[in-house]
């Protein structure tokens, strides 16, 4: 049964996405025999490299695939050294999961009124501390290094990584190694960096990679935050995909390749990086230094983490306000007038999309959950790491999704398959079961074998002590990895456009649908209606394990 | 219960070319064989093979036996052998007794009746709804034991059971372990490191290099 | 798992029937029944609002289903029909009807991915008197051989803040001695986006020497020499406008925005209801006003087509026949709903109809009727891209 879901896996998802991929490909080479081309060539790729601004495109980019995650990682990571345990720690976690559950373009939108000229921290100063009676002329969003693409980043990730290192930590063993370290002089942030840092990386690497491959490749918060002359490479490629001029399809297709080979090559540059980082650790480590950097951790750690939250807060604060907001001018802290009419002339029918998008996320969910542990399960029977074709299933990832849900389109259509509920499951499929697998393949292979073996010394058959053993152990990373695949699947908009041909409406295609009016307050109003869904999920991922394990302490540190 | 026999025959395991093990040996009910070595010399290897768990990584030889019956091709969960490691392991997410009753065979009646008379054996008396992370050292290893000796295994595996305690209940405890092995007549192979635990094993001794 | 699968395979096999155009009797029989999905944009709660109320009425009287399949960019459901013609699928289309013009109309009509011709079969065709007015004929230049249908008219209007502009700029010259007196209150959405690419070509109509090679092909004059005015131009306006130039907006969604938040206080739209439709919504100050360019602004129509393989081609022009009507034209023209110019004209309409137009009150923020009398006609589609590609070659990259 393993064995055959392990091959389903495979079969029905990696061949369409290979297939989806190679014919979203072929224009790129010239092949398109719909727009009339129906020989190969290269001069896709030659129109390619002559695009103006194309080497600054990609430079942006690589630094936004590299440094979001170092940053947003880092600031995680000392920020659970500085913390873990505190008062400040209870109320981070709270605060996760709204943050997270935010959907990626209204973060960035209410960032952007956030620190825009005639932004909220504008506002606040003005007119009395700066003199401004009129916005300043200043370009804060869209500048031209991608600063404030890369802050957006930055501040949408971190609730991600600090998610996943959150729901990994109990298999590091960190109060008791810290514990250790600290009986031996080592100071406690120092502690933390030192034996538990290493370990609970190795943990949280996959998520890592797709932060990686999400920053190097975003489109909504790149139209949002990111440089415009030239934008960066996926934004182009939106826009010529979108052009009237179907000659521009080529250029899309040579363009969404070069794009998969940058996200490629920023995981690459981000293993070397590994591989450095190791070095200085072990030299670090080696140093026995058990206190000089305390100060500067802890600080860093205390305030950086939580500073950047609190911009993100107050996007989510500034969304709400403009939800309620009627006309609002500069320098006005608050709105002149308040009103109800962009929540009631939105949420009339809600019902329809609200059914559709529970019933999608649920049962994409629960396929691939279901599929994912079958997957892992059976490669820790057969005690083999997850085969070549598995990586496959990360494509979708990969390729830009205009551009790769065309394949898909054609690929169903060829099949003569209905645009149809069925359908855009399948395609929502396609992109939950990635991102569950790497929430939860590490914490699977990392649970110590020894459980099972107890098991099985006392009796137990695979399938016992996969349902009595393994899934109670790993229910916090297992609850989580449905959130997010939960949350994936309510924030898709693409695959649920394209698959149903338009036809299957849910939350975020109703929501994406009217913010396309560009209309602040109708963003705001349905950014919080896409916020709250993935919400419930994300708390009831915290809170279901703490309250079916209230009476069982040994479960805050799984062995 | 009647006592069981334990027959090693010809057991070689390898890694990478290199031999770790070798070793034919009976062990009969009741008896502890020790074996003894520094780390890396294979000693667990030798547990997890009998047990049904060593990686594939290893190459291994020979057969293992108990009462006649090969158990070489067994899943783990058909061997019925017993193990204990360094640490208890009780499942966290379980209370005492759930850890217990986890053991006992599905066949069995009266399991509340087990559970509670073989908790006040090892003087736990009442403990069915304890989280076991709240138990002592001691106490939990007490009840690892008794969980192993409920599931009605045909050998016994120590893994250096008694490693993590201090030397007082160390003592305590290993005299406890060994009697009542030795009381129901289970064949035992003890991995150790530890000269007295050895000693008090009362049996023969293998020391590998 | 079964279950799922065999959900995905169950595909409707019932192919189209191919509409009987010869007789509108019959036509509205097959047309009885059917589901017509549309594909328009879904960005506008007014114009969603009134295609429920169009998607009642037709249900009333043709007993079809028109279900508005919204979408965010035209450029999605073009992407679904090259799809489906890749695919081979000929007949089973998924979209039945799509709001269109210009460029997009152009790229699927050259790629035979349209069906026609229907448009003049509609017995309310004869309102728009195409005879009298060319553009309901014509997209773009484009002759549409009947292969869409007109719905709406839409016009470039500039809005200004009245409260602190007093002298709006009344051409595209006087836009540029304008924004040197008034630094970085003007700015422009960057092209390829339709809102900038449709500035470029109003500033080149008027300062090219002679407008009449831009109603030909690209190719067919020197592109150099037509357009030098208008780079000159651009340079010496991009300092003085907002962020000196060096950012230009996406669309018409943030010029407004940058109106409210008072960073700007010049703009310009597509739809002549901007200015009245962002005082309603909270987005603009109450003193915004709009006005149409002295020598006129360009103008056009938008329409109503059919793919290719459109499943429900019968309903799908009966549904465009009911929105040409009077009554929906009118009730399409009425603020609470689209709030658009109706494509009718007034002297095909009998008085009991045109009384329904009368109804629809102006607002003071729109421009007057008179302004959006002064109309310029769209260039030919070529040259939207040759433009396009020569800015973004130009200015694309700092």
């Amino acid at each position: 049964m393993l064995r055959w879901i392990s091959f389903a896996v495979i079969f029905l998802l990696a061949a369409p996405v290979l297939i989806g991929t190679l014919i979203a490909g072929l224009p790129a080479f010239g092949y398109f025999p719909t727009l009339g081309s129906e020989s190969f060539s290269l001069a896709p790729w030659q129109d390619l490299f002559e695009v103006p601004g194309l080497l600054k495109s990609i430079g942006i980019s690589l630094m936004a695939g590299l440094l979001t995650p170092l940053i947003a990682l880092t600031l995680v990571f000392l920020f659970l050294a500085s913390a873990s345990g505190s008062r400040l720690d209870k109320w981070i976690r709270r605060l996760v999961s709204p943050l997270l559950s935010l959907p990626h373009a209204a973060a960035a939108f209410g960032l952007a009124f956030l620190i825009a000229p005639s932004g909220l921290l504008s506002r606040l100063i003005s007119p009395e501390l700066s003199g401004w009676e009129r916005p300043p002329d200043l370009l804060i969003v869209n500048d031209g290094w991608g600063l404030s693409l890369l802050l957006g980043l930055i501040a949408k990730e971190i609730p991600f990584l600090l998610l996943m290192s959150m729901a990994a930590l109990p298999q590091t063993n960190s109060v008791e190694r810290v514990t250790m370290a600290r009986s031996l002089g080592y100071r406690p942030t120092i502690a933390w960096l030192k034996t538990v840092a290493p370990g609970l990386y190795a943990l949280v690497r996959l998520p890592v990679f797709a932060v990686i491959v999400f920053a190097s490749a975003t489109v909504d918060v790149a139209l949002i935050l990111g440089p415009t002359l030239p934008p960066t490479l996926s934004v182009m490629i939106l826009n010529w995909f979108n052009d009237p001029d179907l000659s521009y399809r080529f250029l899309a297709a040579a363009a969404a390749l070069l794009q998969l080979c940058i996200s490629l090559s920023a995981i690459g540059c981000w293993i070397a990086l590994e591989k450095f980082s190791s070095l200085l650790w072990k030299i670090w480590i080696n140093t026995g230094d058990r206190s000089t950097l305390e100060p500067l951790c802890f600080i860093a750690g205390r305030f950086g983490m939580p500073a950047v939250l609190l911009l993100t807060a107050g996007s989510l604060m500034a969304l709400v306000l403009n939800s309620f907001a009627g006309f609002w001018r500069f320098p006005d802290l608050l709105p002149s007038s308040w009103t109800l009419r962009h929540w009631s002339g939105s949420i009339a029918e809600l019902a329809t999309p609200l059914a559709n998008t529970l019933i999608i996320g649920i049962v994409a969910t629960s396929l691939a959950i279901a599929l994912v542990l079958s997957a892992l399960e059976y490669e820790r029977r057969r005690g083999l790491k997850m085969s070549m074709a598995m990586w496959l299933l990360y494509l979708p990832l990969l390729v830009p999704q205009v551009v790769f849900l065309f394949g898909i389109v054609v690929f169903a259509e060829s099949l003569q398959l209905q645009a149809n509920l069925p359908l855009v499951i399948f395609g929502h499929l396609l992109f939950v079961l990635p991102y569950v697998f790497l929430s939860l393949s590490e914490a699977y292979r990392h649970l110590d074998p020894r459980w099972s073996q107890i098991a099985a010394t006392l009796g137990a058959s695979s399938t016992k002590s996969f349902w009595r053993i393994r899934i109670p152990l790993l229910l916090a990373p297992s609850l989580t990895a449905i959130a997010i695949g939960m949350a994936i699947s309510i924030s898709l908009f693409l695959p649920t456009q394209l698959l149903g041909a338009g036809r299957i409406t849910t939350i975020t295609t109703e929501a994406i649908a009217l913010s396309s009016s560009g209309s602040r307050n109708l963003i705001a109003v349905w950014s919080v209606v896409q916020l709250l869904l993935p919400m419930l999920g994300f708390i009831a991922a915290l809170f279901i394990p703490r309250l079916l394990w209230r009476n069982r302490a040994g479960m805050k540190e799984i062995q | 219960m009647s006592p069981h026999l334990l027959k090693l025959q010809n057991i070689k395991i390898a890694i990478e070319g290199k031999s770790l093990l070798d070793i034919d040996c009976e062990i009969s009910g009741g008896e502890i064989y020790t074996v003894m070595g520094p780390s890396g010399s294979g000693k667990s290897s030798l547990l997890s093979f009998i047990a049904g768990f060593l990686s594939p990584a290893f190459t291994t030889q020979g057969e293992v036996f108990i009462d006649g019956k090969n158990l070489t091709h067994l899943p783990a969960e058909k061997r019925k052998v017993g193990l204990l490691f360094q640490d208890p392991l009780l499942f966290p997410h379980l209370s005492v007794a759930g850890n217990l009753r986890f053991g006992i065979s599905q066949k069995r009646n009266n399991k509340d009746e087990l559970i509670s008379s073989g908790l006040s054996d090892i003087g736990l008396a009442g403990f069915e709804d304890r989280d076991p992370h709240t138990l002592s050292g001691g106490q939990k290893s007490r009840v690892a034991l008794l969980r192993l000796l409920l599931s009605e295994p045909n050998a016994v595996l120590l893994d250096e059971p008694f490693n993590k305690l201090d030397s007082h209940l160390r003592r305590e405890l290993r005299a406890q372990v060994f009697d009542t092995l030795r009381a129901t007549g289970l064949p035992t192979i003890l991995v150790t490191h530890d000269h007295e635990d050895a000693e008090a094993a009362n049996g023969t001794v293998v020391v590998l290099k | 798992m079964c279950l799922f699968i065999s959900g995905l395979c169950l595909s409707n096999t019932s192919g189209a029937i191919e509409p009987d155009l010869s007789n509108w009797q019959t036509l509205e029989k097959q047309a009885s029944g059917q589901t017509v999905y549309f594909n328009a944009w879904g960005g506008e709660t007014r114009i969603n609002r009134y295609l429920v109320w169009a998607s009642k009425r037709v249900k009333t009287l043709y007993n079809i289903d028109l279900r508005h399949v919204k979408i965010t960019d035209t450029a999605q459901a073009v992407s679904r029909i090259i799809a489906e013609k890749q695919a081979g699928n000929s007949e089973r289309g998924a979209i039945d009807l799509l709001w269109i013009n210009g460029e997009n109309f152009s790229a699927l009509k050259q790629n035979a991915l349209l069906y026609g011709p229907w448009a003049e079969v509609q017995p309310n065709f004869s309102l728009v008197d195409a005879d009298r007015f060319p553009e309901m004929r014509e997209d773009f230049t484009i002759a549409t051989e009947g292969f869409e249908s007109p719905w709406t008219r839409s016009q470039l209007v500039f809005y200004y803040d009245s409260d602190v502009v007093t002298n709006a700029p009344g051409s595209i010259k006087e836009l540029l001695q304008w924004a040197q007196d008034h630094p970085s209150e003007f700015t422009y959405p960057r092209p390829p986006s339709f809102l900038g690419s449709t500035f470029l070509k109003q500033a080149l109509l008027e300062l090219a020497q002679s407008s009449e090679p831009l109603y030909r092909h690209v190719e067919e004059s020197d592109f150099a020499l037509v357009t030098a005015p208008l780079w000159k131009y651009l340079d010496a306006l991009h300092p003085h406008l907002l962020r000196s130039g060096r950012y230009f907006p996406l669309g018409s969604a943030d010029l407004r925005r940058f109106m409210g938040d008072g960073e700007t206080s010049l703009a310009f739209s597509f739809n002549p209801n901007e200015a009245s439709l962002g005082i309603l919504n909270g987005e603009l100050p109450e003193s915004v006003r709009s006005y149409v360019l002295d020598g006129g602004t360009l103008d056009n129509v938008s329409f109503l087509a059919i793919p290719f393989n459109a499943q429900h081609k019968a309903a799908a022009i009966v549904v465009s026949n009911f929105l040409l009507s009077a009554e929906a034209q009118a009730r399409g023209s009425n603020q609470e709903y689209m709030g658009s110019t109706s494509v009718l004209s007034m002297q095909k309409l009998s008085s009991e109809f045109q009384q329904l137009f009368l109804g629809t009150a102006k607002n003071l923020a729109a421009a007057s009727a008179e302004d959006l009398d002064r109309k310029i006609l769209e260039p030919h589609p070529s040259w939207t891209t040759a433009l396009e590609r020569a800015w973004i070659q130009r200015y694309g990259a700092r």
